[in-house]
């Protein structure tokens, strides 16, 4: 079951949450929702819902307009991330509580709804605690609890609002392996939000990056990692070194160095902003061709099978934050106060904003 | 007070800890034997009082007291208020701490101050209120007379005054619970496809029931013992208008001291009945509280073994 977004608006007094948001979610997949608290990503995922009007816009589900359809009526499956469970009831009614309410026409037998549940439960691994109380149970168990209770409808998508962010680091990364498995064992249309983007690139099929409002960049993890589409996506996803220039011609000129930008051909001496990776930084003893710049080594930290470099730039002063390998490191035998010359690789410039 | 003695000798030296813990050990008996002596002389001994001079001539003058036609239909008419005034105040106030919990509207400051009102203005006030709303000089009275309708001085103002008085319990016991608990779980029910009267009754209802229950034991005990509106508002005609707490007033002040407290006693056991269901209420209400609080602070240590 596939999700249209069209033209989303919402504001909740003068502050606009979704800024002519649209995006497609075609059926099966499993997307993020990533950004910055108050990037509009969960208001994006109650309209959705249906637990939120939106001011103006439409929501397809399968093609099928869904914008003025009552909550109720949506089937859709809606996780919250403090798990909100019926805490009067059992892990079992809490599972059960969506086939219960139907209409007694189209209610399961005791029976049946017996058979969905537990399976159910031992899908998320807890049929034997279907008799505990939901304050019984620790977090990543309750947060299980909620995913079955939220599938036993069979909703047409899965919606989750930082299903993990209540979670400490550890269970967190455990249930996030976890969901994946899952969302390839049912495979329903499941959309969710988070602003962690580890957790996003790692567990999605497609992730779609939300700034203020708008949607800076839908694509695969790699695609959005690799090449971002604008400065914004290049700072939220990983670390990366910002060098101010002027772009001129195809090329920016970085204090006395100049680095390729091709996309910028026509460009006649205008202010830009070059975007570096700090993995893509790479160190050498001496200077080697026109992008070469001069730095000298002020911090390092050397754990793990990356070392983190922190490099000041002799001409202009500014700092710059590099990468490398362990085995590079100690091949180059740096160390703090050393003279070094960095060569950034894969340079995206975007003009400076005026 | 005390606690602010009792934890000062943890920082101090050893000896001074021993002399600390004497002296609040005195301070501590002052305030208790102090607290005490005022409980036994405003509370405990009126209360023994009460049932000593109901049972002052004997037990068979007591109950013919309380068998008295006069008496029984004061306790029968208070019985009837009570039956309409709470359930009338348990659906206002649980429609009024729904709304206010649930919804953002205009006006909702205003209600909230509101509710508060039969609490802030004495209640020979509330009473007045309706006598001039709908007394024989009132602003309704005209009206009503033409059209045949008695409020004031019959059961319907009697109904009203102890209905505006008793207003705030439920509401008020409500409004903070269901706060606290936000609107998530009501979310999930309605996203499981639950309609409205069913998310009520099967989530929100068991949720604050402890609390509704509170509110109603207390909103019911001043429904049955309120004086001052009903006094206002009933005329006080004997076998007709009068409650239980205006018929001990007519009998004391008849100088049937003996039947009057025979009557106040039974007013009295209610309030001990009510006590007694208040603090089991609030035994629950504290049990199913600390669930809540492990609810939040559980941990989510809890490895998967997928």
């Amino acid at each position: 079951m596939s999700i249209q977004v069209r033209n989303l608006r919402k504001a909740f007094g003068s502050f606009v949450a979704l800024d002519n948001v649209s995006l497609d979610v075609p059926g099966g997949e499993l997307v993020a929702l990533l950004g910055p608290s108050g990037s509009g990503k969960t208001t994006l995922l109650r309209i959705i819902a249906g637990l939120e009007p939106a001011d103006a816009g439409a929501i397809h589900f399968h093609g099928e307009d869904a914008t003025d359809q009552p909550v109720r009526e949506r089937q859709v499956g809606f996780v919250f991330q403090h798990y909100a469970l019926f805490r009067h009831m059992s892990v079992f009614e809490n599972v059960a509580f969506g086939l219960r309410v139907r209409p007694r026409k189209v209610r399961p037998s005791e029976a049946e709804i017996r058979d969905i549940v537990m399976g159910l439960l031992h899908l998320v691994q807890l049929d034997v605690l279907a008799d505990r109380r939901p304050s019984e149970l620790s977090g990543g168990q309750r947060q299980r609890v909620a995913l079955a209770r939220a599938l036993a409808v069979k909703p047409k998508v899965l919606l989750l609002d930082e299903p993990f962010g209540a979670l400490d680091a550890k269970v967190r990364k455990e249930l996030r392996r976890w969901l994946r498995r899952l969302h390839e064992e049912v495979h329903v249309t499941s959309v969710f939000v988070t602003h962690d983007q580890e957790e996003a690139l790692e567990v999605s099929d497609r992730v779609v990056i939300m700034n203020e409002g708008r949607i800076e960049q839908s694509g695969t993890p790699e695609e959005v990692y690799d090449r971002p589409a604008t400065p914004f996506v290049y700072g939220f996803l990983g670390d990366v070194n910002l060098f101010h220039g002027r772009i001129h011609a195809g090329r920016v000129s970085i204090g006395e160095s100049e680095l390729p930008a091709p996309e910028w051909a026509d460009a006649e001496d205008q202010p830009g902003i070059a975007y570096v990776r700090t993995y893509e930084v790479n160190l050498g003893p001496a200077a080697s061709g026109a992008s070469s710049m001069e730095a000298i080594i002020r911090h390092v930290r050397a754990f793990g099978p990356l070392v983190r470099l922190e490099l000041d730039l002799v001409d202009g002063g500014s700092t710059v934050e590099a990468h490398i390998p362990r085995t590079q490191f100690n091949s180059l035998a740096l160390s703090k106060g050393h003279r070094v010359y960095l060569s950034p690789a894969n340079v995206r410039v975007f003009a400076q904003p005026s | 007070m005390a606690s602010i003695a009792v934890s000062r000798p943890a920082t101090t030296a050893p000896r001074a800890v021993t002399r600390a813990t004497g002296e609040s050990r005195a301070v501590r008996w002052t305030l208790i034997v102090v607290a005490l002596s005022f409980l036994a002389f405003t509370l405990l001994l009126p209360l023994a009082l009460v049932f000593q001079q109901a049972f002052a001539k004997g037990l068979s003058a007591y109950l013919d007291a309380v068998k008295e036609p006069d008496t029984l239909s004061a306790a029968s008419l208070t019985l009837l208020i009570a039956s309409i005034a709470v359930p009338v105040n348990l659906v206002f106030g649980v429609a009024a701490a729904w709304s206010i919990t649930k919804f953002d509207f205009p006006g909702k400051n205003l209600l909230i101050t509101l509710i508060d009102l039969p609490f802030a203005v004495s209640p020979v006030i509330s009473g007045m209120i309706f006598v001039l709303l709908f007394g024989a000089q009132g602003w309704l009275g005209p009206w009503l007379l033409d059209h045949d309708i008695k409020i004031i001085f019959a059961v319907p103002g009697i109904v009203l005054a102890t209905t505006f008085v008793t207003a705030p319990f439920v509401a008020r016991e409500l409004i903070p619970l269901m706060q606290e608990q936000g609107t998530e779980e009501e979310e999930a029910a309605i996203v499981l496809g639950a309609g409205g009267w069913q998310t009520f009754f099967r989530v929100t209802l068991p949720n604050i029931k402890w609390g509704l229950l509170y509110g109603l034991i207390l909103c019911n005990a001043r429904a049955m013992g309120e004086f001052g509106a009903v006094s206002v508002v009933s005329g006080h005609i004997r076998g007709e208008t009068n409650t239980l707490p205006l018929h001990v007033e007519i009998l004391y002040n008849e100088y049937a001291f003996a039947a009057s407290f025979a009557v106040a006693s039974v007013l009295t056991l209610l309030a001990l009945v009510t006590l007694a269901l208040k603090t089991l209420v609030e035994w629950q209400q504290r049990r199913s509280a600390s669930q809540g609080a492990a609810d939040n602070e559980a941990g989510s240590s809890e490895r998967i073994a997928a």
